[in-house]
């Protein structure tokens, strides 16, 4: 299967920017990708764009076109949605559509502008991705899904409040140096377990914040970037994307996503490795219990281990396998609709060696995404991997 | 704000009849069980769906505290909500006690309870 080169990538600043239009948070990171790409907006032949809130947040459908316009590309756009995976579902298309030969240059990405509604506005906002009749009439949060998660793992796997806790300051550790994280400061397992409840037994800082920003990549394939001498040595080489029930109690696993376990087992496929080759990820933490299904899913840790794999170092950055290097959703911020390129985006920069923690994965080749939608009914894996 | 007056065929009957006292559940061929309104067993994808009554007694499998809710559920929180097995059929309800007696492995009864907040009805679990 053809790789596709990831020649550009842009991201806003992550955090509270209230007063900012997705358009203008789109623009910034699009016109920075097409720069960083070196690739004039000319060039592009589509926009793939991602968005979970926009009716609610600015009264706003029919984005693609309006996200084209801002970025000055005349092409067809369209938007995704998959909740917090719209922009993970946008790159796989954007993946495909190149490789089947339709397109050789795309831009890619998603963003969000949520804190203009406020805590209470956020949260209604957020629900929506779980089943209106029968989970979020009966009071279910998305904390709240996930707390049902966390507890059941507990009493499934064992683990505790301060095994998630040290995710948490695993991820804000790796947040400092980010300029684009919305929490540039480091936490204590203390300020973790002694936080205010947001759903039991997830406090306010096992959970990610609420977050404006906006992603964006120029994908090209590989014959464009050679006839145009483009610097792209990071490829996606993988792609997959899994589904589930809906409902949480629907579901056959209550403490696992095999949506992301169908995601991760594609992906790995397509680009011909496996979980041992992977150096370094960027995983879903939208909750710090939702680190641990990811990298299950992903196969990095046996079902039941990993829960123990920050707590135990393994995942820092100077452990063996570094995760969320970033800072993840839990510390970067989640934006949610600009979440899955973001990582795409991070990635790269971490591959490429230009990422203020790339110096933790020096000669890392292979690294790889996962976005997850809901609780995780969509699931996305990317995998990419630079020239050496 | 309440959206009482939208009524949702197969939800709202399911709550009506939990009212009557006469709860029940989708069964698939295999002996899944699913809350309406589907035309499709996921398990099988067969559209084989019969109505069998739900069983009396359910067991919480996992639940939580909600300290943060939806603005739909601001006046009622904090409240346990629980994922509870009634036989085949799993439902997620909120828990009618003390979030702090709220255990896995309890046995609850269904019901319907009208929110604090909006006098709109939720599925309750109530402990035996």
């Amino acid at each position: 299967m053809t790789d596709v080169r990831i020649a550009g990538v842009g991201l806003t600043k992550f955090g509270a920017s209230p007063e900012r239009t997705g358009r203008d948070l789109f623009a910034e990171a699009g016109l920075d990708a097409l720069d960083d790409a070196g690739v004039d907006q000319d060039a592009v032949e589509a926009l793939f764009y991602g968005n979970f809130m926009g009716e609610l947040a600015e009264h706003q459908g029919h984005q693609g076109p309006l996200m084209a316009e801002a970025v000055g590309v005349d092409a067809p756009a369209t938007r995704y949605e998959a909740a917090c995976a719209s922009s993970g579902v946008a790159v796989a298309e954007a993946v495909k559509n190149i490789r089947n030969g339709e397109r050789d240059v795309v831009l890619v990405g998603g963003a969000e502008r949520m804190t203009n509604l406020g805590t209470a506005g956020a949260t209604e906002a957020l629900a929506i991705a779980a089943d209106d009749l029968w989970e979020v009439k009966a009071g279910m949060t998305f904390p709240g899904a996930y707390a049902l998660m966390a507890n059941a793992y507990f009493s499934e796997y064992g683990g505790d409040q301060e095994d998630l806790a040290a995710i948490a300051v695993k991820n804000h550790e790796n947040a400092v140096p980010n300029e684009k994280a919305q929490y540039q400061r480091e936490i204590s397992i203390a300020d973790v377990v002694e936080a205010p409840m947001v759903a039991e037994p997830l406090g306010l800082y096992d959970s990610c914040p609420i977050s404006d920003g906006a992603s964006a990549l120029v994908l090209t394939s590989e014959a464009f970037a050679e006839e145009h001498d483009l610097d792209a040595p990071v490829s996606i080489t993988g792609t997959g994307q899994g589904g589930d029930l809906m409902a949480l109690h629907d579901r056959d696993y209550l403490a696992r996503s095999p949506a992301a376990d169908e995601a991760a087992a594609a992906a790995y496929a397509d680009a011909g490795v496996s979980a041992a080759d992977v150096d370094v990820a960027e995983v879903h933490d939208c909750f710090t219990i939702a680190e641990v299904l990811a990298m299950e899913s992903l196969g990095l840790f046996e079902v039941g281990e990993g829960i123990s794999a920050a707590s135990e170092g393994k995942t820092t950055r100077e452990g063996e396998l570094p995760v969320n290097l970033s800072g993840g959703l839990k510390a970067k911020g989640h934006p949610v609709g600009a979440t899955g390129a973001s990582q795409l985006a991070e990635m790269t920069s971490l591959l490429r060696g230009d990422h203020p923690n790339s110096e933790y994965v020096e000669g890392a080749t292979t690294g790889v995404t996962h976005n997850a939608g809901g609780t995780v009914a969509s699931a996305v894996v990317h995998v990419l991997e630079v020239e050496q | 704000m309440s959206d009482d007056e939208t009524y949702d065929a197969g939800y709202d009957d399911w709550l009506d009849a939990v009212e009557e006292g006469e709860a029940y559940y989708l069964e698939g061929p295999e002996g899944d069980g699913w809350l309406p309104p589907r035309r499709v067993d996921p398990a099988t994808g067969s559209r084989q769906l019969t109505e069998k009554r739900l069983p009396e007694t359910g067991e919480v499998e996992t639940f939580t505290v909600v300290h943060v809710p939806t603005p739909a559920f601001e006046q009622d929180a904090p409240f346990a909500t629980a994922i509870a097995r009634f036989g085949p059929a799993r439902i997620t309800g909120i828990v009618e006690a003390d979030p702090s007696d709220v255990e896995v492995g309890m046995a609850v009864t269904v019901g319907v309870m009208e929110t604090e907040t909006t006098g709109d009805r939720a599925v309750v679990f109530r402990p035996q």
